[in-house]
């Protein structure tokens, strides 16, 4: 049961990230990620809202581990740092690095802060 | 070096005509491979975290071995998809975007790092944020460089038929 509920948020997620980079990525003219870089943001912030929450082994499946693991990704993430750092665009590279995980730790604390907000 | 036609974005890259094309005229083929392959690589995720769980303030073994062990692979496919596949419609989708996007997470990342700091631990919080940043930086870095040069030991008749 858990686990089919890991796949469902999964098939969810997956194909969300990938609409979401696309719709941002035809938006700007920058080298700077800015899809991936929304895609993680926006899923370590429902993952620190989740967290907040009494805890909820179902929900923690569904959307914890399938949607927000499959939404956001790691992967894509170091591989644009990669190729930032090989198109001589070390600015971006070390900011892509860096403005991902404040940004995500930010995110993240405003969600739980949110959670415990609403839940007290 | 790689070829300056290699996308920044290895998921989708609008400046890449055929990449711009490939969710046109229907974008139904690229997302169910994108659901599936995320499908496939979440399970693994979640298989292997369930497997090796660790507490609140412990290194986060599990997620940090996905995410680098991801990131090699990522590294690997995009080396193969330049030099050997280039032009597959769904490749890219089913491995890239689903299966190792799915498999590995950023916001679990962030979030084993705020509990772990929520624990009290600091020092394992920072040893972690810094060791997945690096280590995935590394292996993404092998695997493109690997694969490129054991690709380019090949004999020169591929099955492609010598120059592209």
């Amino acid at each position: 049961m858990t686990v089919l509920l890991v796949a469902l948020g999964a098939a969810v997620g997956a194909p969300l990230r990938y609409l979401t980079d696309r719709a941002i990525q035809a938006r700007h003219d920058t080298v700077f990620p800015w899809g991936t870089f929304t895609v993680n943001v926006a899923g370590s912030a429902i993952l620190g809202f989740l967290t907040g929450l009494p805890t909820n082994p179902a929900l923690t499946a569904l959307i914890g581990s399938g949607f927000c693991g499959a939404l956001t990704t790691y992967s894509t993430f170091s591989y644009e740092t990669l190729r930032l750092a090989q198109e001589r665009a070390r600015f971006y590279a070390v900011a892509n690095v860096t403005a991902s995980i404040v940004a995500g730790l930010g995110a993240a604390y405003t969600g739980l802060a949110l959670a415990q907000a609403l839940t007290n | 070096m790689e070829p300056a036609t290699n996308p920044v974005d290895p998921d989708v890259d609008p400046h890449v005509p055929a990449e711009r094309r490939e969710v046109r005229p229907s974008p139904r083929p690229v997302l169910a491979v994108i659901s599936a392959g995320g499908v496939l690589g979440a399970l693994a995720r979640y298989g292997l975290q369930q497997a090796f769980p660790h507490r609140a303030g412990q290194f986060a073994w599990a997620t940090f071995a996905i995410n680098v062990s991801g990131c090699l692979l990522i590294g690997v496919l995009m080396a193969l998809l330049n030099e050997v596949w280039p032009g597959r419609r769904l490749v890219r989708p089913f491995l890239g975007v689903g299966v190792l996007g799915g498999f590995t997470t950023f916001s679990t990342y962030i979030v084993d790092i705020q509990q772990a700091l929520a624990a009290g631990a600091a020092r394992t919080a920072l040893a972690y944020l810094a060791a997945t940043a690096l280590a995935a930086l590394l292996a993404v870095w092998t695997g493109v460089t690997l694969s490129m040069w054991a690709l380019r030991m090949r004999p020169v008749s591929r099955e492609a038929g010598g120059n592209r």
